[in-house]
């Protein structure tokens, strides 16, 4: 075995797990700029919480930059024009969701940017500004969890009332297979993320942030171990490789050893948890008061010809990045937006990179179609599997039965749908299908 | 490729390599080893019982599917042909077809079928069957042959190490002149001696043991945990009188421990869902085991020990929960 020369030992979540192939077909491929498409169409619903509303009108005109759409109330964001150019039709459109959504057009003209945007390279190390313009700044600038939850950055930058925070996780684990956007970010932005932690460690007041990075991203640990080695306050946790690390609630077991309660929030247990790609949008709200107008996608899948690693503004359609990528493969089945685990199959290769969009995975129709489903067999494998600690067969049965309550009872609410139960069954049951059904009824019943 | 040919479908988009089909093969192919140690103990007779065991299970479950329930064969799974061959496993190499037919109907069609097939049984069939065979034949049923490799179908009989040790402390010898009659312990370990026709050599079971560990079809916590009960256990009484209880290795050896703890016990379908079932299943399998052949009439346990603890899976599934995340009271 090769001798792992890192700090620590490398640690894990304690419950539950999967090991998908892991397919990174792209970690070694730099980022590169995709050039500018001739329309983006910007949803104006890209995070939890509050739609924004739109502040412009058709046939306006519009810098880099320049807020298209206002955030409404705390728990809500900004929306920023990503291109320049003239205001087209602003209309429901469908989002990688599958839903339509209100989205606003944009006819790309030039690149033209706000003049208050810093847009060289220089790295700004010095932090400036109050804890409260920092919560101002990353709010004003439109920054969301990327890692997929979309959750307004700037609300989990405030403390909450009577809860002490004690660390800062930042989260580099990136466990979905094929995607590499994060791990790109950390090997090529490594100081830009660093300041953006201390931002955030200013903001929350904390005195120590851990950055977890699975062990299959040995480069990026060393990278980080090497310029962290001065400083106390910040860490490298190398972690051992396993689904779903990155889930929130994994992430915290695995670094810290401490459980959120259910139904509540990391705070509870004195941990924010942010994204490496998060932590590099909020450096640069901060910093160079550059909002989050453009993201890195990995655009990947085993026939793809040029696995990549992008810079996408966003509401780029997501066609113009499969063709970046060498055009879409004749063998496609499907395409899902994020990782093959949690993302989404979308219906259409016009809907928009949004700000919480991860990757681009092309699927091969021989691997598209469900295999044969057979009868449970009792193997109890989605139980080791799952990391929540439920019963997946039985949530499964609960749930074609109908008996929402008693699913309620084997606490189907807990589960974070990271689908390790669908993935290991050895029967093919489409368990997570219905298990998002029993939620559903309930969400619903409430 | 037309976009609107794309597939949308919910998450995951991938899947394990391990399903159904490769698990049985897996388990198929993790038999092969004990199967060969019995082809060179018993000959033809192995072969015999074996390929006719396979067939009959595999036409039954094709035949109840076809013309009783009146549905799509499902024998391409391939959990007949793991029934067939434990079936056999279990049985003397000399056993007559139409006992085998028996059997084998008893195993698939009320053992299996008559729940609602694959994965609806609570019953291990291959055991149902068994029992079911050794109350009705208990002449043939224990006229085992010996282990000398013979390739005619006739072969001298005799007792199994167990029946020895049985007979003899009823008859009042003591423990350690009966072991003076017996095989050694390293022929115990690669099988030669006489008994069912897998479940001679723990090494060759071991193997099978390895494989399914490597290949991830089962976990170590049913067959090490009923073998380490089994051992513990006989080395109590083993050590509280050695004249009248053999030693724990030796019940590790012989009596289809091994081939119970790690082929039959595992069986998805009748053991618990989760770890901690899984553990007091195979104590429950242990411990009765050993109380059936130190107290009981018949010389050797694991079938009824593991028939019994069958019955109690769907109460330790209700009542034994995996740990939850963030419910800690």
């Amino acid at each position: 075995m090769k001798k792992r020369a890192f700090h620590k030992e490398l640690k894990t979540f304690r419950l539950g797990g999967v090991h998908p192939q892991d397919n990174k077909l792209s970690a070694t491929v730099p980022l590169a700029q995709l050039p500018l498409p001739k329309q983006v169409t910007i949803p104006i619903v890209q995070h939890i919480g509050a739609p924004a509303k739109v502040v412009v009108q058709r046939g306006d005109t519009v810098k880099v930059g320049q807020v298209i759409a206002q955030h409404e109330g705390f728990i809500s964001s900004n929306i920023h024009a990503s291109c320049s150019g003239r205001i087209g039709i602003i209309e429901d459109v469908m989002d990688s969701s599958g839903f339509k959504h209100l989205a606003v057009n944009i006819r790309v003209k030039g690149d033209d940017w706000l003049e208050t945007i810093d847009r060289t390279d220089t790295l700004v190390e010095e932090i400036s500004l109050s804890r409260d313009e920092i919560v101002a700044r990353v709010m004003e600038a439109g920054v969301v969890g990327m890692g997929g939850a979309g959750f307004p950055s700037h609300a989990k930058i405030k403390v909450p009332e009577g809860k002490t925070i004690d660390t800062l996780i930042i989260n580099g684990v990136e466990c979905e297979p094929y995607l590499t956007a994060d791990h790109r970010l950390m090997l090529e932005k490594p100081r830009e993320i660093i300041v953006g932690v201390r931002i955030l460690m200013k903001a929350l007041g904390v005195s120590r942030a851990i950055i977890g990075i699975e062990d299959n991203k040995h480069d990026a640990i060393e990278l980080f171990e090497e310029w962290l080695r001065e400083g106390k306050q910040i860490e490298v946790q190398p972690l051992e490789v396993q689904y779903p690390q990155g889930g929130e609630k994994q992430l915290i077991q695995a670094v810290l050893d401490r459980e959120v309660p259910s139904g509540g929030l990391p705070a509870d247990v004195g941990v924010i948890v942010h994204n490496v790609g998060t932590t590099f949008a909020i450096y640069e709200a901060v910093q160079k008061n550059k909002p989050l107008i453009e993201r890195v996608v990995t655009v990947t899948g085993k026939d793809v010809k040029q696995p990549s690693n992008l810079w996408v503004r966003i509401g780029t359609p997501v066609i113009e990045l499969i063709t970046a990528a060498g055009g879409l493969p004749e063998s496609t089945g499907k395409v899902v937006s994020g990782g093959p685990m949690m993302g989404k199959a979308i219906a259409d290769l016009e809907v928009p990179v949004a700000k919480g969009t991860s990757g681009i995975l092309v699927i091969a129709q021989a691997e598209t179609k469900r295999t044969e489903e057979y009868n449970c067999v009792h193997c109890g494998k989605c139980i080791e599997a799952c990391p929540m600690g439920l019963e997946p067969y039985r949530l499964l049965l609960l749930s074609k039965a109908g008996h929402s309550e008693k699913s309620k009872r084997e606490n189907v609410l807990d589960c974070i749908e990271c689908g390790s139960c669908s993935f290991v069954c050895p029967s093919n049951r489409p368990i997570l299908d219905y298990i998002r059904l029993s939620k559903t009824k309930l969400k619903k019943l409430k | 490729m037309s976009q609107s040919l794309l597939t949308v479908a919910p998450s995951p988009h991938i899947h394990t390599e391990l399903t159904i089909p490769q698990v049985m093969r897996g388990v198929i192919i993790a038999m092969v080893p004990a199967l060969l140690v019995s082809v060179y103990n018993f000959g033809l007779g192995a072969v015999y019982v074996t390929g006719l065991s396979i067939l009959f299970c595999a036409g039954a479950e094709w035949a109840i599917c076809k013309f009783l329930l009146k549905r799509e064969p499902t024998i391409t799974d391939g959990s007949a042909v793991i029934t067939g061959m434990l079936l056999a496993f279990n049985v003397p190499s000399n056993l007559p077809w139409y006992i085998i037919l028996i059997g084998s109907l008893v195993s698939v069609g009320i053992g299996k079928m008559s729940f609602g097939g694959l994965g609806n049984n609570p019953f291990n069939p291959a055991l149902v069957g068994r029992v079911f065979l050794l109350l009705s034949f208990p002449v043939e049923m224990t006229s085992w042959p010996q282990a000398v490799a013979t390739w005619s179908l006739d072969g001298t009989t005799g007792a199994t190490p167990l029946g020895i040790l049985k007979d003899g402390l009823r008859a009042g010898e003591t423990v350690p002149a009966l072991m003076q009659q017996m095989p050694s312990y390293t022929d115990f370990f690669f099988g030669f001696q006489g008994g069912s026709l897998g479940e001679m050599s723990a090494f060759a079971l071991l193997i099978g043991l390895g494989y399914m560990l490597y290949r991830k079809i089962i976990t170590w916590h049913i067959p090490v945990t009923m073998i380490a009960t089994v051992f513990v256990m006989t080395g109590i009484f083993w050590f509280i009188d050695p004249t009248r209880f053999a030693s724990p290795l030796f019940h590790v050896l012989t009596g289809g421990v091994m081939l119970g703890a790690i082929f039959m016990a595992t069986d998805y379908v009748t053991s618990p869902v989760s770890h901690k079932g899984m553990i007091l299943f195979a104590i429950g399998c242990g411990v009765l085991t050993v109380l059936i052949r130190l107290f009981g009439a018949y010389p050797e346990g694991v079938s009824f020990a593991i028939l019994i603890m069958n019955a109690f899976v769907p109460l330790i599934n209700t009542y034994l929960k995996p740990v939850r995340y963030g419910r800690k009271k």
